[in-house]
């Protein structure tokens, strides 16, 4: 069933999770189908499900790139916003790969992004001793399929609140 | 299989005794290794005799143990017991050639299996040659019976090196990551096994990743990456007590260890102020040499057999190629220009060739060319190998072989064998799935 909706584009993931709500409700044709995740409003500023939710913790790297895209810039963007909004905050950044490329090059290139996304939020304003990195190789994918929508979703450098969150 | 608890004790009395006997002959039988060999010699290998009954089993198994061996270097073709004319039943029989003839074997081995004074068990074989109806081989081994088949490997060994003329590779280990769970949750744990797969255990108990174990050429320590620490970390693990320790304190990731020729010291990459350079380290003072400060990524240092030189992979050029250095990191200079990518280079124990993962279009092959990048060689190739290590005689290469995902549990990671030749491709048999094996040397 997931497999069906595998070419999706990352964008995607969250219609996947609807359409499939849609499939297990098809007995109630006019109910509005919502997706999981609380709505915005619900969630209280500063926290960590505030930064995943409302901010994005993750951006995305085009093939063996540690360049970050348009795309990762707006989301780093708003991820400075963010700290600068709420200083207690020290993140950790993950750096991933896909999984072709050999393991050892595999840490380097994700150490590689992970210090990309650092250097742009510091160069937004961001104390450096607020950011760790960590490079996780390919070891540990988001998407475990070899097709390219999973190798994307896997190049990725993912924002993990370390501390200093509300809860 | 619990962690560390297979504190090494391979290491007990084991004796060797050449036996006495008629001197080798100018025997017919041998085997040609750098002519590639497609067709295995036919061996009769007879069930070992027991002097004394209560032997019988572990006299069966030790020669099991010899045949396996044989048969899946390819190099010999271990015939089936059940087409054995003549039942040898004593070690001291000369064997009536012709029987063996009839069935069509070369080569005969004859052997016993003895606990002997202190509780040692003792094995003792013959290597026939039977067109020249002489034997030419005869030794005995013995260690602690627990190590019963180390008596086998040793005994495979010493036949694989009469007949070809090289070191055999059969009394050795393997260490490896053994992988388990979704690819998006892996657990990773050290572990390692006998070269044949027997003995497997686990080193660490999965807690923490653990990356690119690689053997110290002492045989008692391995060195690996470890994320037990905040920052991942390169560690040296001690096989005789189970301890492990971290080579030193880096602010950054350290990755990709390997062991110099002498075993004190340990080539690495370390990220510093973004970027991934290779370092040395000597153990003894924990002092770090740095080797290489280009803005690319320079990863995966393997020394020479002697020390002089390092190979190792770098993208400083734009995509991952192999560069040569000296020890002290001088002459940097690259040696691969074939098509794709190429990493993961690991210099051959005999020196003459380095092994390569290269990555081409969608595929990922193991090859090898010469330490001046001539002569390139593809050995495997499929959806993905990688990491080649080399057997300690360099005539046979592990790798990992991992299988498409095609569903949420991802794809599978097995360690395969090939030979240099290109040839005798098989599986290699581990206890769940298995990726980044690193051959020790010969046992000691």
């Amino acid at each position: 069933m997931l497999r069906f909706f595998g070419s999706l584009k990352v964008a995607g993931l969250l219609l996947v999770a609807s359409t499939l709500a849609a499939c297990s409700t098809t007995e109630q044709p006019t109910a509005p189908v919502t997706p999981t995740q609380p709505s915005a409003s619900a969630i209280k500023p500063g926290t960590a499900e505030d930064f995943r939710v409302n901010v994005g913790d993750t951006v995305f790297f085009d093939l063996d790139q540690h360049a970050l895209r348009a795309d990762a810039q707006g989301v780093l963007q708003k991820q400075a916003a963010w700290l600068q909004k709420f200083p207690a905050v020290k993140l950790v950044v993950e750096g991933h790969c896909d999984e072709r490329g050999t393991r050892e090059y595999n840490l380097a290139l994700g150490d590689r992004r992970a210090y990309a996304v650092k250097e742009y939020l510091v160069s937004l304003g961001i104390d450096a001793a607020r950011l760790q990195t960590k490079s996780y190789g390919k070891e540990r994918p988001v998407c475990a399929e070899s097709d390219e929508n999973c190798w994307q979703q896997n190049r990725r450098g993912y924002s993990v609140i370390l501390s200093g969150a509300s809860s | 299989m619990t962690p560390g608890s297979r504190a090494v004790s391979l290491w007990a009395a084991l004796v060797l005794v050449v036996l006495a006997l008629a001197p080798a002959a100018n025997a017919s039988l041998q085997i040609k290794l750098d002519e590639g060999v497609v067709q295995p010699i036919p061996i009769a290998i007879t069930d070992f005799a027991a002097p004394n009954p209560r032997d019988q089993q572990v006299a069966a198994d030790v020669a099991g143990v010899i045949r396996s061996d044989l048969e899946r270097s390819g190099l010999f073709m271990p015939l089936d017991r059940a087409s054995f004319i003549e039942k040898i039943a004593s070690f001291g029989t000369v064997p009536n050639f012709n029987s063996w003839r009839v069935i069509k074997a070369e080569g005969l081995v004859t052997g016993q299996a003895m606990i002997v004074a202190g509780g040692l068990l003792q094995v003792d074989f013959r290597l026939w040659d039977i067109f020249a109806e002489k034997q030419i081989v005869g030794m005995s081994f013995k260690t602690t019976p627990e190590n019963w088949r180390r008596l086998g490997h040793l005994v495979a060994d010493a036949i694989y090196e009469r007949l070809t003329g090289e070191k055999g590779y059969f009394d050795s280990r393997i260490v490896f990551i053994s992988e388990s769970g979704p690819k998006t949750k892996r657990r990773y744990r050290l572990s390692i096994m006998d070269q044949d797969g027997a003995n497997p255990s686990f080193l660490t108990n999965g807690e923490h990743i653990v990356l690119s174990p690689r053997f110290s050429p002492t045989t008692q320590a391995i060195t690996y990456m470890s994320y037990e620490r905040q920052v991942p970390s390169v560690f040296v693990f001690d096989l005789q007590t189970g301890q492990r320790e971290v080579i030193g304190q880096y602010a950054g990731m350290t990755f990709a260890p390997r062991f110099g020729p002498d075993g004190n010291r340990v080539l690495f990459s370390y990220s510093r102020d973004n970027n991934v350079d290779i370092y040395a380290v000597d153990l003894r003072s924990r002092r770090p040499v740095r080797l290489t400060s280009d803005p690319g990524i320079d990863t995966s240092p393997t020394y020479s057999p002697d020390g002089t030189r390092i190979v190792f992979n770098s993208d400083r050029g734009g995509s991952p190629q192999l560069y040569v250095m000296g020890a002290d990191g001088s002459g940097q200079s690259r040696i691969s220009f074939g098509q794709g990518r190429y990493t993961t280079p690991v210099w051959s124990p005999r020196g003459d060739l380095i092994a390569f993962t290269r990555q081409s279009g969608q595929s990922f092959s193991i090859g090898v060319m010469r330490p001046d990048g001539q002569g390139e060689r593809i050995l495997t190739t499929s959806f993905s190998d990688e990491g080649p290590t080399w057997s300690p005689n360099g005539r046979v290469i592990l790798f990992t072989r991992t299988t498409p995902g095609r569903g949420s549990a991802g794809g599978s990671s097995s360690i395969w064998s090939i030979d240099l030749t290109g040839r005798n491709l098989r599986r290699v048999i581990t206890p769940g799935d298995a990726s980044d094996p690193a051959w020790s040397p010969l046992n000691k």
